[in-house]
Parts: structure tokens; C-alpha cells; sequence
């Protein structure tokens, strides 16, 4: 068995800066992820992160007030106000901190570090390298994490999160993909930050690795999980991955173009054009789409860059142009992009405070497997790569503090021994069944489903056929047969362990959905057409039944600095 | 239906390390890349097989492999931009083999670690960012776009011949760090690198420049650096 006093699970942006936080806090903390730290997929974020810096010309009187107006408004009301002001008003010292670490942030003519229009923000607020500051920032965090001396835990991959006689979280199992097997890991503390479930939908941008699988794990050790019903669906995935093209792109001045080449936004919103939220913007392509208005007929539209010119698109979106044209074969500086929304982010996820803690003392979450909430209903673009930086440092920092408060330390050794063979002898089981349910038929239907059933528009029959679905899958999960037993670097065996995890949280996101007879930002309902603040204006919370299927239950919003409104843009 | 023929690299530590080449027929469409066709075997033919994976979108560097004959990501890799049939999948070369398509990166991310890949800063900071002109930010361009994925390190006939040679993804982020303006370590990477596992192994064969997916010049990286480190030494002076 290995100790570390804390355990950070995921080594994305999140994680890192968890673990950073913590070491320079003197504690003793350790990094498991799945892949390197630097492949995590925080680097697949592209256009920018949001911060008041009032560099741009034209936001000279930004403030984190402002910031956080409109990420209450975006949220279409549902963000704790409370927890979305503590962002924006961290995100600037953050912001500083991430170009002293060394983030090559593109600049203005002035040195400074420069910004970028984006939706749904009334001022160029979002701060940016080239179309890859995702990137950019996860090699500075795991720059500055192996700066600090964190250990990285690399390629292995958490199964288990254990909780000792009193209920603490006390360590996790984990299995060593390259060594081949699992060990145990005790620990005074645990973080989460393991990302989002967008692997859930078949039409997603996310990282394949972004399954729910982590979040799964908390749901399991006893923490609700919050608002899972809102989903987002980025405007524009390009067409056949579904790989995302940045809504950098329109706020640089691209255009979206329907089958009639009309610029179709100005009959949504007017004013904000391409730059409306991303709820509206997918909304009003999908609307588009099943009037017939795609490319012809088709089930796509055009993001139009070719007025923008090569200078432009080379300077500040060169990467968009190289996945357009190693995965579209477009060159968009000759051609417009066949996009589709795409299943983007998972709003939802552990239930925790400002600070990371859940209802399990000792364990903590950040970053997009979390959920504040500070995006609410629906996410403003260049607001995830902040809430990674702000919240993995606040949890880093409350589970340092956790750890100084605690009587008595290397609790749980049994515990963790118990889940060791637990582990051990479920793996037994799976391999040595020779027939069964085969995980990737289960794992296509899944995701079809909730492509099909959960997605832009919702509405109450295809959401409970989907429901019915999901739940015979919940079934049909637990007697899924291993056909590789070997112990090596195992596919097979990881990707049947996320499938158990992944079919518990598409649930979650299937029973909320059902159960919120409303449509607010992401979650948009053809059969309840507006937003019911007197009976919906809350969090819903989902706890794990024994048999995996969710109890919905109810948490209040934190409501105070601004009244809820119409949004309109 | 259209078919495609992968032939793969096989290796399983747990039968003996035993190595073989074993062919597949996948569903052949339009828009088929590489990965997507080893998840497919994983999937349906064989789910023994493993390989690594993670953005599927060429940002990470999970899945460099040598595919017919050249370093690829195999995420970026249409089979229709292929000529020759079958589809040839290797582990990056003479890289130690974990299992199949993977391979051990200690070595390399060790090395990595090893150049102080980090700013260094001794002065106070500004209360706000550090300013840097467009300029000096575009020196950085090439750089920062490395991805980790291992191409250029397994390419380098320097690293075959020798160990200990950093290589040329760690030198190119050495180079990343003494090329930003905002850096002020001097001698405490300069010793990273000016030594007999660093820049002096390079013999400017260029491979790294031919492997990399990403178009980088680790190569030019590395001449800048011999630069640095020599007028460093004549001279005392710096950059």
C-alpha cells in the first residue's frame, strides 16, 4: 500500500492546481490520472479564459462585477451568485499568476496579455493564446507542478475511492495500467477532478477519456450529483468528429450561414448575433436545421471565416484551420466549415461548496466534474478554463487546511485493503464469465440514447422512452464478459469499468431532464416552453440508490445580488 | 462494404514477450482514421489489443505511432491519405515496448523534467502581468505547439547511440524557456543542457524536423542553444 497524505485524482488543469496548491502548503500530495498530465483534455480548450483585466481597448471598465452580471445571466439564473462573484473576482489575480508561471498568452502591442469577444460577455473580456490556451495553461500548471516536485501517479487509472469506519474518505484503488494490476493508495484526503461526461452522447467534443467516470466514483462513495441535466452543446462541432472548432472563431468575426446563406442569427438575437450563448446559438442552429434550412437540407450549416483572411486566421486561429483541414479536408481560408452543436459540457457533476468539499468529509472535487455551481443552466465560453484554475486552487488550499485540522492521521488501512480485494475480485469475475452482454453494444446504445433522447430539444415521451432505455442498460451492464483477461495495459477491462460509471451518470442526466418540467438555458423543453422561476428556480440533487438508479431530491440557489431576469441579447 | 487492412504491431510482456504481426479487416468509410480503426478491433476483432488514446483530436500526443513507415499521429491519420495497403501500425521505434502499440515514455518524460521545463524568476514580480511584445511572443510560436507525443525522440539516431542524450523534444523546451523574454535562469538550466547529455549530441541529422506532426524544428532549437552556450562560454555573456 502507498500513502500520500492527499491523493489528487485527474491531472488536468484542475488537478494540477489542486496539487500545486497543497505541495507549497507543505503537504505531502500526489497526482493519479489516467494519461499524463499534459494529454489531459483542459489542453483541448481553445479560445480563452475569462478574466476582467480591461486590456482590450473596448473594456477599459470591466470589472469582476460585470464578469459576474453576465455569468448569472448565462447561467440563465441558476449559478449560485455567491460562488459565481468569489470567480470572477479570483480570476484576475489567477490570471497574473498563470503568465508568471509562464503561460504564452498572445499580446496586445502593448505587452499586455490580450483578449478576445466571446459570447454571451458584454465586454472583449476572454484572455487568449492563439486558439490553444487550453494547451498553453495545462503545460504551464504541469510545468509548474513538476517545478513544485509533485509526484505524478502517470497511466493509472482510479477504480475505487474508499471511505474509512467514520465515513471519511481515506484513500483510493487504483490500477497500474502498465505494471498491470492494483494497488492501494491511503490518504487523509482525496481531490476529484477528473472532467466531464461528454463521452456520454455519441456526438460529443470531448477527450475520449471524458467519460463521468471520476464523478461516477463520488456518486458511488455516497455525494450527490447536481444539476446533471444540463447539458451544453457547443454551436459548432465540426461535422463528422464532432471535434470542436472555437467560439473563438465567431468572436474573431465569423459568421454562421445557413442552406440559404443567410446569416441566420439576426432573427435570434439581433443584437449579440453570432455571439450569443451557447445555448441560443445551438438552439437557433438546431431550429434552423429541422425547419430545412441546413446546407442543403442537410443536418449542418456553415461557419464562415473566408472574410476574416488568411492574415487573421493564420495570426489567431491557426489551429482551427489545422484541424479543419486534417479532419474536413476544408481549408477555411478558402471554404466555410460544415459545422453541428455538439454535446460540449457537463454543467452538472459532484455536488461541492465553494472551496471543493462535499458532504463526505475528506473529500473534495474541482473543475468540470464538479458542480459550484457557477455555470447554472448553461456555461459562458472561456469560463471552464477559469473555474479549473480558481476552484483546483481553492480545494487544494480547503483540503490543506482539512488535513492540519485532523486528530488522528493514517486512518483506513483496512478499508482500503478490503476495497484492494474487493477490486480484485470483481476483475475475477468479469474475466472469468465466458459469455455475457458485450460492453460496446451496451456502450453505443448508451450514448445514442442520450444523443437521441436528451439532447438540444427535450420533451417528456422521447425523454422517458430514453429513461426506460437507460435503466434496462443499468440492467445489462452487470453482466457484461471480459474477453481480454490479460494484465497489462488492459483496454478492454478500463473501458468496461468506465461503461459501469458512465450508464449511473447518463441516469442522472436522464432523470433530472425528465423530472424539470421547465426550459432554462441548456435544458429546453418543446412541452414546457419558459422558465418557471416560483417552482424551478433550484438545484436538483441526485443520490445513488443501491442499484444505481438516482433519487432526485432538491437544493436552493443561492440567489442575492441580482434578480432573475428574461435574457435577452 | 469497402474494407481496410490494418496489420499491427503485437507484443504481450505476459506470454513471453512475445512479438508478432497480426492483420485485420476493418469497415472501410470516407472519413476512417487510423484510431478509429484500432478501436474498431479493439472493439469487435480483438479486445486484447492496446494502444494509447485520449483527445482524438491532435492536441494531446497520446497516439504518435509509426504508420507505413512514418511517424504519425495515428488521431490525424486519414486511411484514405495512405498509398500503400495493408495499413502497417508500429509502436514508436526503438523505444522499450510496454504492451502492443505502447510504449515506455520514463525515459523521455524523465529528460523532459530534467531541463527545468519551468520559468525561472529571482526578481519581484509585477503586481500585473509581465509585458512582452507581440514580437517576443512570436519567438515562442513554434515551441509551445510541441505536444510531448515522443516522434522526434524515437526518430534521433543521437538517442539510439546514446542513453543519456536529452534529445530533441527536451532541448526544444529547454530552448522554449532560455527564448522567452520572461525568463531569468541563466545558469540553472544552462547546466540542464551544456553538459555531455545535452546540445553536443545533436550532428544536425535532422530527423526530428522530418518525424514531428506537429511541423516543429527541434533541430534550429537546438543550434540556437549550442549558440547560447558557447558565447556563454567564451564570452560570460548571455542570449
Amino acid at each position: 500500500m502507498i500513502y500520500h497524505e492527499l491523493i489528487v485524482v485527474g491531472g488536468g488543469l484542475a488537478g494540477l492546481r489542486a496539487a500545486i496548491e497543497a505541495k507549497r502548503a507543505g503537504v505531502d500530495v500526489a497526482i493519479l490520472s489516467q494519461v499524463y498530465p499534459a494529454r489531459s483534455h483542459s489542453g483541448a480548450a481553445q479560445g480563452g479564459i475569462n478574466s476582467a483585466l480591461a486590456n482590450h481597448p473596448d473594456s477599459a471598465d470591466d470589472t469582476p462585477e460585470k464578469h459576474t452580471f453576465d455569468t448569472v445571466k448565462g447561467s440563465d439564473y441558476l449559478a449560485d451568485q455567491d460562488a459565481a462573484k468569489q470567480m470572477c473576482e479570483d480570476a484576475i489575480p489567477i490570471l497574473y499568476q498563470m503568465e508568471h508561471w509562464g503561460c504564452p498568452f498572445s499580446r496586445f502591442d502593448d505587452g499586455r496579455i490580450a483578449q478576445r469577444p466571446f459570447g454571451g460577455a458584454g465586454y472583449p473580456r476572454t484572455c487568449y493564446g492563439a486558439d490553444k490556451t487550453g494547451h498553453y495553461l495545462l503545460h504551464t500548471c504541469t510545468n509548474e507542478a513538476i517545478k513544485a516536485g509533485v509526484p505524478f501517479y502517470t497511466e493509472w487509472f482510479v477504480t475505487d475511492i474508499v471511505r474509512d469506519a467514520d465515513g471519511r474518505a481515506c484513500g483510493v484503488v487504483a490500477y497500474d495500467m502498465t505494471a498491470g494490476g492494483f494497488e492501494g493508495f491511503q490518504a487523509e484526503a482525496v481531490v476529484i477532478a477528473t472532467g466531464g461526461a461528454g463521452r456520454t452522447y455519441s456526438n460529443s467534443t470531448n477527450a475520449i477519456i471524458s467519460t463521468g467516470f471520476g464523478a461516477s466514483l463520488a456518486y458511488r462513495a455516497g455525494v450527490p450529483l447536481k444539476d446533471m441535466e444540463f447539458i451544453q452543446f457547443h454551436p459548432t462541432g465540426l461535422l463528422t468528429t464532432n471535434i470542436l472548432m472555437t467560439e473563438g472563431a465567431r468572436g474573431e468575426g465569423g459568421y454562421l450561414i445557413n442552406g440559404e446563406g443567410e446569416r441566420f442569427m439576426a432573427k435570434y438575437a439581433p443584437k449579440a448575433m453570432e455571439l450569443a450563448p451557447r445555448d441560443i446559438t445551438s438552439r437557433s442552429i438546431w431550429t434552423e436545421i429541422l425547419e430545412g434550412r441546413g446546407i442543403d437540407g442537410k443536418q449542418f450549416v456553415y461557419l464562415d471565416l473566408r472574410h476574416l483572411g488568411r492574415d487573421k486566421i493564420m495570426e489567431r486561429l491557426p489551429g482551427i484551420r489545422d484541424l479543419s483541414i486534417h479532419f474536413e479536408g476544408v481549408d477555411p481560408i478558402d471554404e466555410p466549415i460544415p459545422i453541428v452543436p455538439s454535446q460540449h459540457y457537463t454543467m452538472g457533476g459532484i455536488d461541492t461548496d465553494m472551496d471543493g468539499r462535499t458532504e463526505v468529509p475528506g473529500l473534495f472535487a474541482a473543475g468540470e466534474c464538479a458542480c459550484v455551481s457557477v455555470h447554472g443552466a448553461n456555461r459562458l465560453g472561456g469560463n471552464s478554463l477559469l473555474e479549473t484554475l480558481v476552484f483546483g486552487r481553492r480545494s487544494g488550499a480547503a483540503a490543506s487546511e482539512y488535513l492540519s485540522g485532523l486528530a488522528q492521521h493514517q486512518r483506513g488501512a483496512a478499508e482500503v485493503e478490503q476495497s484492494l480485494t474487493r477490486m480484485d475480485e470483481k476483475l475475477a469475475a468479469l474475466t472469468l464469465r465466458s459469455d455475457g452482454e458485450d460492453p460496446y453494444a451496451v456502450r453505443t446504445e448508451m450514448t445514442e440514447t442520450m444523443k437521441e433522447h436528451f439532447g438540444i430539444y427535450r420533451e417528456e415521451q422521447i425523454m422517458q422512452a430514453g429513461l426506460d432505455k437507460l435503466l434496462a442498460l443499468n440492467e445489462r451492464v452487470h453482466n457484461i464478459y471480459l474477453r481480454h483477461s490479460g494484465r497489462v495495459f488492459n483496454l478492454d477491462m478500463i473501458r468496461t469499468y468506465e461503461l459501469q460509471g458512465m450508464v449511473e451518470v447518463a441516469l442522472t442526466t436522464a432523470a433530472g431532464a425528465l423530472n424539470r418540467t421547465e426550459s432554462r438555458g441548456s435544458h429546453s423543453r418543446t412541452d414546457y416552453l419558459t422558465r418557471d422561476d416560483e417552482n424551478w428556480l433550484v438545484h436538483t440533487l441526485a443520490h445513488r440508490e443501491p442499484d444505481g438508479r438516482p433519487k432526485l431530491d432538491q437544493k436552493p440557489v443561492a440567489l442575492g445580488l441580482y434578480e432573475p431576469q428574461e435574457r435577452k441579447y | 462494404m469497402p474494407e481496410a487492412t490494418f496489420r499491427i504491431h503485437r507484443y504481450d510482456p505476459e506470454r513471453d514477450g512475445d512479438r508478432r504481426w497480426q492483420e485485420f479487416t476493418v469497415p472501410y468509410e470516407n472519413s476512417l482514421t487510423v484510431l478509429e480503426g484500432l478501436f474498431y478491433i479493439q472493439e469487435n476483432l480483438d479486445g486484447s489489443i492496446s494502444f494509447r488514446y485520449c483527445c482524438r483530436a491532435a492536441v494531446c500526443g497520446s497516439c504518435a505511432m509509426y504508420i507505413n513507415g512514418r511517424y504519425r499521429l495515428a488521431c490525424q491519420t486519414n486511411v484514405k491519405n495512405l498509398e500503400d495497403a495493408p495499413i502497417t501500425v508500429e509502436p514508436l521505434p526503438r523505444m522499450p515496448l510496454v504492451k502492443d502499440l505502447v510504449c515506455d515514455m520514463t525515459d523521455f518524460f524523465a529528460k523532459y523534467e530534467y531541463i527545468k521545463p519551468y520559468i525561472m524568476h529571482e526578481s519581484q514580480y509585477p503586481e500585473k502581468e509581465t509585458l512582452q511584445s507581440p514580437e517576443d511572443r512570436h519567438k515562442l510560436d513554434n515551441p509551445v505547439d510541441c505536444i510531448l507525443c515522443g516522434s522526434c525522440y524515437s526518430s534521433c539516431p543521437s538517442v539510439w547511440g546514446e542513453d543519456n542524450y536529452l534529445g530533441p523534444a527536451a532541448l526544444l523546451w529547454a530552448y522554449r524557456f532560455e527564448a522567452d523574454t520572461r525568463d531569468e535562469a541563466r545558469k540553472a538550466r544552462l547546466s540542464s543542457f551544456d553538459n555531455e547529455r545535452g546540445v553536443y549530441r545533436c550532428h544536425t541529422i535532422t530527423n526530428c524536423v522530418e518525424a514531428c506532426p506537429k511541423e516543429l524544428n527541434p533541430t534550429e532549437a537546438i543550434q540556437w542553444l549550442k549558440g547560447a552556450a558557447v558565447r556563454r562560454r567564451i564570452f560570460g555573456r548571455w542570449k
